[in-house]
């Protein structure tokens, strides 16, 4: 076979849209998961399954938007998508409240290993729970949310003498944007507000900040909230270009994590470039894998990422007695 | 060697095994035979997960990768090779035994959350290859003639019979394991890595038998459960509920007891079933949601599962008449006179010029002192002062950046911890972390490993150490239950099992009421009196000044004097940086 060069650049160049594109989405439920992490040293394994909710939470909305018609066809599927983060934001912070504080902060350090073993097993009850409690409440075939925008697209091109032309979605670049855009608000939302600064005193010291009269039990719990409901925005805005079902949050668990230990555990724009770079090595990996194997490239790039950062989460895992 | 405790644990595996047989027996239903032929085959997941995961302590989310493997192994081999079930499954053994060996090698570098999430990764990933390869289902050939030699039956206990008869053997397996050498060593892995490597135990050698062994029992599993089912999909094999399920069985059960997984699955299987049975048409997904609802109750309920928590429950109620026979075992009366004390031998371990910084901070700055043959030799400084990172740097936890650690004249800075234990350093720890679950006796044995060649020689040693610092009367209980100065002499006890020339003795006087102090003291002074070197850190002055023999004072990594206790209490530079004026005062 002939190697075609004009092809292949066309596929390159469409595939690093494509990875951009959904690698921002990836970069935005990365930010989620990376602010329970690094407020809490939480891992949350059912963060991919709260996306499934802001998925869902997106789709209602949408349908409730659609009969007022609010914004138009063409952008209610962005506010549903926004409007995911409110829903799942009491969600989080219910579960929170009921089930996860009781094995972490405080209660946590009690705990055998400071209570890591016990997180690790509720999150994946919690995620098993929302799975299968989805497939009832949601039921098991997969929707979508349609918009005009999703199936339109930029047409740049024709380049490289009428060989090269790729095509950009429209509705994928709106929704990037705003993915950007709320990155961009929350980053300055921790930098400047009050309600961040307590966010990052509870994450660096929790034991000075309650000193300092944080109640870190309040500053956890918006924390997981708020981390919660950024991935589920992540999630909604992912909902209008492709289908999904309940169980659609596991593979996102790798995915959400290859990223945010790529970026570096704990920092929050870290967390956006590491799903931004996952983005672009799944849609990359198609150039030259089937594209069925395309999450199994993720996993083995995420593999490689921790294996070759055996420091571990914990920092530096320097044995001390 | 058949003891009353191997016959009695040996009496209600085969108890079980009868009941469950008979059960069997007068199922007509066919449906009944499947849920008591699923039960082992989870019973038996769970017991490979908890040969790892709950005697390691490493959590393993991807024991479906060998479950899976094991399943398309049996499967394929059949299809492709005409292989039948009964040799297929053994070698699913081995496939999966393998791919433990694969994917331990390079993942053991991780540890806590990152290990959990690497092995999750494995089977998901397994899951889209097979897809690729166009395995979407995989339905194993029927036999016309000679049915049985493949293993398919018209009756369908025999499949439930089968599925026992692995149940019951994964049982034996786990609780030869779990009394021998190998699940001490995992044992003590989980309860502190560092301790463990200290105490002689080779961490990486063990933890990889374990998930070979593991993913053997877990490829067996898979395999068997191909043929009961006779269609093989990767989302059946090699899904997350695979992994959560044989994880589930052992939590809510209880980890760490053969016991625990063959419960969980007994309990949580035929509930799961019936309910997707009678109710899964109006509640889809109800499977997933008992085991969510059930290992989200475990864990806030009850953290070390069902099995446990019974088992404390009973102990409780017996508690009360065991209580009458503690006896203490510090009758000796107390002298304010030192009892003399043999002149040292010649040095036995020499730390020259050793400097050790983390990062931008000094924590060790040259510092040059022997420890001769006989003595016990006290070291003491303020919070901060490096005496721990010292012995750290002693047995082998950290490097020294500079400087050499010389034992009988032998450079030794640099190695293993389980090799310095090996050539005579042994350490207890600051914070004590005993095995709670674990009696007294197997604790110690723990520490007699890197000694004994045989288990019975470790438990030999094991009694002397116990002999040797007076709990001797506790070996059968829990290590969960002891007071703080059993702990501390249990901690001393392991140390010793090792037969060390030098013991490091990290705080081992801390935490501990004046009478208590005063009881280890004497151990200790015991001890030395056999002839055992002893180096022992304490950040308080007053119960040390009557046991050591020579204290070396160290201050911001430094050393800052050192002499006998008469002359380093009169030391002003030492009262000064150290003591406090408190002291001065109070000597005065």
């Amino acid at each position: 076979m002939e190697f075609d060069l004009p092809l292949f650049v066309e596929n390159l160049l469409q595939s690093l849209v494509a990875g951009l594109l959904t690698g921002a989405l990836y970069g935005l439920m990365c930010v989620g998961l990376s602010l329970i992490f690094g407020v809490m040293r939480v891992i949350n394994f059912a963060q991919g399954d709260f996306m499934m909710l802001g998925m869902y939470a997106a789709y209602y909305a949408f349908g409730l938007l659609g009969a007022h018609a609010l914004l138009g066809e063409a952008a209610d599927p962005y506010l549903a998508a926004l409007l995911a983060g409110p829903a799942v934001f009491v969600a989080g912070v219910a579960v929170h409240r009921f089930l996860v504080s009781r094995v972490t902060g405080m209660r946590g350090a009690a705990l055998e290993s400071e209570g890591h073993y016990a997180q690790l097993i509720l999150t994946l009850g919690i995620a098993l729970v929302l799975q299968n409690g989805g497939l009832f409440v949601f039921g098991s075939a997969p929707v979508s949310i349609s918009t005009p925008l999703s199936s339109s697209a930029w047409d740049i091109g024709p380049l490289y003498g009428d060989m090269v032309e790729i095509f950009v979605n429209q509705g994928q670049t709106y929704a990037a944007i705003i993915a950007v855009v709320v990155v961009i608000a929350f980053v300055l939302l921790m930098g400047r507000s009050r309600l961040g600064k307590s966010l990052r005193a509870a994450a660096d010291n929790p034991e000075a900040a309650v000193y300092m009269g944080i109640d870190v039990e309040r500053a956890h719990r918006l924390a997981f909230g708020f981390g919660c409901a950024i991935t589920a925005i992540g999630g909604g805005l992912l909902a209008s270009g492709s289908p999904f079902q309940p169980y659609v949050g596991l593979e996102y668990v790798i995915i959400m994590y290859a990223g945010v230990v790529l970026g570096g555990l704990g920092s929050v724009s870290g967390a956006f470039f590491g799903g931004l770079t996952i983005g672009l090595v799944q849609q990359l990996s198609t150039l030259f894998l089937p594209i069925q194997l395309q999450n199994t490239a993720i996993f083995v790039v995420f593999l490689a990422i921790v294996l070759l950062r055996p420091q571990g989460l914990f920092g530096a895992s320097l044995r001390r007695a | 060697m058949r003891s009353p405790g191997s016959v009695r644990r040996l009496g209600f595996i085969a108890a079980f095994a009868l009941v469950y047989a008979l059960v069997t027996a007068f199922a007509e239903n066919s449906y009944y035979q499947l849920i008591l032929t699923v039960v082992p085959v989870w019973a038996v997941m769970g017991l490979a997960w908890n040969l790892f995961s709950g005697y390691s302590g490493l959590v393993s989310f991807g024991h479906a990768a060998f479950f899976g493997l094991g399943a398309y192994f049996v499967a394929l081999a059949q299809i492709e090779w005409n292989l039948s079930p009964w040799l297929g499954i053994p070698c699913a053994g081995i496939v999966g035994g393998l791919a433990g060996l694969i994917i331990g090698l390079p993942t053991f570098r991780l540890r806590g959350h990152y290990f959990a999430l690497a092995m999750l990764a494995y089977p998901l990933a397994l899951l889209y290859v097979f897809e690729w390869l166009g395995y979407q289902e995989l339905a194993l050939p029927m036999v016309r003639e000679h049915a049985a030699r493949y293993m398919q039956f018209a009756d369908h206990r025999l499949y439930a019979w089968i599925a026992l008869a692995l149940a019951v053997a994964t049982m034996l397996v786990a609780d030869r394991i779990e009394r021998s050498r190998f699940g001490k060593s995992l044992v003590a892995i989980k309860q502190d890595e560092a301790a463990a490597e200290a105490a002689g135990i080779r961490t990486l050698e063990w933890k990889l038998r374990a998930i070979v062994l593991s993913g053997a029992v877990a490829g067996i599993a898979g395999g068997f459960y191909a043929v009961v089912l006779l269609v093989v999909t990767p989302a059946a094999v090699f899904g997350m509920l695979v992994s959560a399920q044989a994880l589930i069985v052992t939590m809510f059960g209880g980890v760490g007891t053969l016991w625990g997984p063959v419960l969980g699955a007994v309990v949580l299987v035929p509930l799961s079933e019936l309910l997707q049975a009678n109710l899964g048409n109006v509640v889809p997904g109800i499977q997933g949601v008992v085991y969510g609802i059930a290992i989200i109750a475990v864990i806030l309920l009850a953290p070390e599962g069902v099995f446990w928590k019974f088992k404390d429950i009973l102990d409780r109620r017996r508690a009360p008449a065991a209580h009458a026979d503690i006896v203490t075992s510090a009758g000796t009366p107390q002298t304010d006179q030192r009892p003399p004390r043999p002149e040292p031998g010649p040095t036995l371990l020499d730390v020259r010029h050793v400097s050790k910084s983390f990062g931008g901070l000094q924590a060790i700055r040259d510092v040059s002192l022997q420890v001769r043959s006989g003595e016990i030799l006290g070291i003491i400084g303020p919070n901060g002062a490096g005496k721990t990172t010292l012995f750290n740097l002693l047995n082998g936890f950290i490097r020294p950046d500079s400087g050499s650690i010389l034992l009988d004249g032998r450079e030794v800075s640099g190695r293993r911890p389980y090799a310095l234990c090996a050539s005579g350093i042994g350490r207890t720890f600051q914070v004590v972390k005993p095995f709670r679950r674990m009696t007294v006796l197997d604790n110690v044995i723990v520490g007699a490993y890197v000694r004994a060649r045989s288990d019975e020689e470790a438990q030999t040693l094991a009694m002397t150490a116990l002999e040797a610092v007076g709990l001797q009367h506790a070996i059968g209980k829990l290590a969960g239950v002891l007071t703080n100065r059993e702990l501390r002499l249990l901690e001393l006890a392991r140390a010793l099992a090792g037969n060390p020339r030098i013991l490091l003795l990290d705080e081992t006087l801390a935490g501990l009421g004046a009478t208590e102090v005063e009881d280890v003291t004497q151990v200790v002074r015991r001890l030395a009196d056999r002839g055992i070197t002893i180096v022992i850190i304490e950040h308080t002055m007053q119960a040390m000044v009557r046991l050591v023999d020579r204290f070396v004072v160290l201050d911001g990594g430094a050393v800052l004097t050192d002499g006998t206790p008469a002359e380093v209490t009169r030391d002003p530079a030492v009262v000064d940086a150290y003591l406090g004026k408190r002291w001065r005062t109070a000597s005065a």
